[in-house]
């Protein structure tokens, strides 16, 4: 008996001997004490307590990184330039990286730990990102697989964007997603209205945050977001534009349209649209009464695949080749480019605006991957 | 206690003739996979080499003066574990403390030096061996050097190997044992050097 408790107590002080020496370690080694987060060259000081990764320091303190993985390391989206020495690119950042970038100083937030006093650069309109409570208002079905959602604001009340910008919409946890997930949705309305912001958003098999959204989203939900973020907006010049999306592309190049309406711009829009089918097309009354009241704007919508039932008397053809056509018979301009879609249709896009003269510093553009 | 051999020719057979990964076999496990990168696979050599060293003594002062005083010798395994476990959570601080890309690059290997078999098997040894405090401390230095060298030495031959055309079949682990099979065998020659048990 005695053996057996003389057994018992030597492993449990043992290993509670070790478990705090092991916990005073921790507060010793991972004590980085209190770093100063310097953004854009003293604009901001953080005082902060050392240690953890940058994109939730800034998060904390009300910066919003973009990220879409929550800081795993898995979506690229949180990178930041970081100004002083912050030790070599890890590994987990090497994927995200281009060489550009690199030389620049560019790193993942999320895996770059505030060890040290540390500067870092962020874009101007990253101050303006805020966390926003909404409710589902209205949920449109605009196609067989895109739904338009509406989200009235809650707190704060209203929402300064510019167009062709997009926010993060935070995606409870439901069935088997344990952890809510955040991804990027471009807003679809005009910044006019700052009250309520729409979104057009595809089904994506099997994917997390659209098949919450196209079969658990209840319309009178209340949904929270981050933003807005992102670089993909009319740049203010006189250049003629040339928009190219397909799918839910529609929907920051749709902002952009209304916001040039509502505001007079005397610009040339030509806005070449790719469906499969008429099944794909939505919008078309819309852009017809647009286009009566607006006379800028040309919207092009072209199918690669029209159905007989169809009866379509559109362009046909891939969206490039369509676009293409016209690019040829169009009278020599200035012009612009904005892209909206798959990796995929924006790389052709960007050769095929390379070739008629437009160089890739003014094509701009959001790939939805 | 203790055998009369002199701490540092048994610390020269640790790494040669009595090599842990070499000739004892034990450790095999990272030793295979985490030999793909010269840098990696000495970053591991270094950890495990001051795993080895630093829970040799901490295991030994463990044993001779806890264990055996309280008749609790038959504990030594799960002790001796317990022990090599939270140094080894101790050096996993210390390195993402020191270096980020070392502790991203080692991933679960770091953890899993806890049950990498050289360690413990290194710890058990100096036990049966009856070795002293010092004979153990550069007994586990120089098993963990030995395990360091190897996997060091293995590394560096699969990334020329890279470039080579080998047959399919024996591609990745296969061609591996075979190098391995070859290294043990050069370290026999050793062991007629002199013989230490
Ligand atoms: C800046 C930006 C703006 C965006 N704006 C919009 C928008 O306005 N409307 C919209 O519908 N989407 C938009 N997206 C895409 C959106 O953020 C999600 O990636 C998409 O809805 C898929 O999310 P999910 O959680 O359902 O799929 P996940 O669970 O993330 O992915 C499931 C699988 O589908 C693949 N996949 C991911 N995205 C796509 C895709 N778009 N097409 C085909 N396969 C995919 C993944 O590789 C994965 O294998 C935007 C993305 C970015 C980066
Ligand atoms: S937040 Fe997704 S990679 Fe950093």
């Amino acid at each position: 008996m005695s053996a057996l408790i003389v057994t018992l107590l030597s492993l449990s002080g043992i290993t509670t001997l070790l478990a705090v020496l092991l916990v005073l370690a921790d507060r010793i080694i991972n004590n980085y004490g209190e770093v100063e987060v310097n953004i854009n060259e003293g604009k901001k000081k953080l005082k902060v307590k050392g240690g953890s990764p940058l994109l939730f320091i800034l998060a904390e303190n009300k910066i919003f990184v973009p990220s879409a993985c929550g800081g795993r390391g898995s979506c690229g989206m949180c990178k930041v330039k970081v100004l002083s020495d912050v030790g070599p690119i890890l590994p987990t950042e090497e994927p995200y990286l281009s060489p550009d970038e690199k030389k620049e100083g560019v790193r993942l937030s999320c895996q770059v730990k505030a060890k040290k006093d540390i500067s870092i650069e962020l874009p101007e309109w990253l101050f303006a990102v805020s966390k926003f409570k909404a409710v589902v208002e209205r949920i449109t079905e605009l196609t067989y697989d895109i739904r338009e959602l509406r989200l009235r604001l809650l707190d704060p009340l209203s929402i300064e964007f510019k167009a062709g910008q997009y926010v993060q919409l935070i995606i409870p946890p439901y069935d088997q997603v344990k952890e809510s997930v955040m991804r990027a949705y471009s807003i679809s309305s005009p910044p006019s209205q700052k009250d309520a912001i729409e979104l057009i958003i595809r089904k994506v098999p099997g994917g997390i945050a659209t098949t919450y959204i196209f079969e658990h989203m209840k319309e009178g939900e209340e949904i929270e977001f981050v933003g807005p973020f992102g670089e993909f907006y009319l740049r203010p010049t006189s250049a003629r534009v040339i928009a190219i999306a397909g799918g839910s592309g529609m929907a920051p190049i749709k902002s952009i349209i209304m916001d040039m309406y509502e505001k007079g711009i005397e610009r040339e829009i030509y806005f070449f649209f790719g469906a499969r089918s008429k099944a794909d097309l939505f919008y078309l009354d819309f852009y017809d009464e647009l286009q009566k009241k607006y006379p800028y704007l040309h919207f092009i919508p072209a199918l690669s695949d029209p159905k007989p039932e169809d009866e379509w008397e559109g362009e046909v053809g891939l969206v490039t080749d369509v676009a293409e056509k016209y690019l040829k018979s169009l009278p020599p301009s200035d012009q612009e480019g904005y892209l909206c879609g798959s990796p995929g249709m924006i790389n052709a896009c960007v050769k095929l605006l390379t070739r008629y003269g437009i160089s890739e510093d003014r094509i701009y553009y959001d790939k939805f991957a | 206690m203790g055998v009369p051999i002199n701490p540092f020719v048994l610390m020269f057979a640790a790494v040669f003739t009595s090599n842990m990964v070499l000739s004892n076999f034990l450790g095999m496990c990272s030793f295979i996979s985490v030999s793909k990168e010269l840098k990696t696979a000495n970053g591991l050599g270094l950890a495990v080499t001051f795993v080895m060293t630093i829970t040799s003594v901490l295991n030994y002062i463990v044993y001779y003066y806890i264990l055996v005083p309280l008749g609790l010798e038959y504990l030594i395994y799960i002790v001796f574990i317990i022990v090599i476990a939270a140094f080894v959570q101790l050096l996993e601080m210390i390195i993402d403390r020191i270096s980020p890309a070392l502790y991203i690059n080692l991933g679960i290997f770091l953890p899993l030096i806890t049950v990498n078999c050289a360690i413990l098997g290194g710890a058990l040894f100096l036990i049966i061996r009856n070795y002293s405090l010092i004979q153990s401390l550069t007994f586990g230095f120089g098993s963990g050097i030995g395990w360091w060298l190897a996997i060091v030495a293995l590394a560096a031959i699969r990334q020329r190997l890279r470039e080579n055309d080998i047959p399919v079949a024996l591609r990745g682990s296969g061609i591996t044992l075979i190098i391995i099979g070859i290294m043990a065998l050069a370290f026999i020659g050793f062991s007629g050097v002199l013989r230490v048990q």
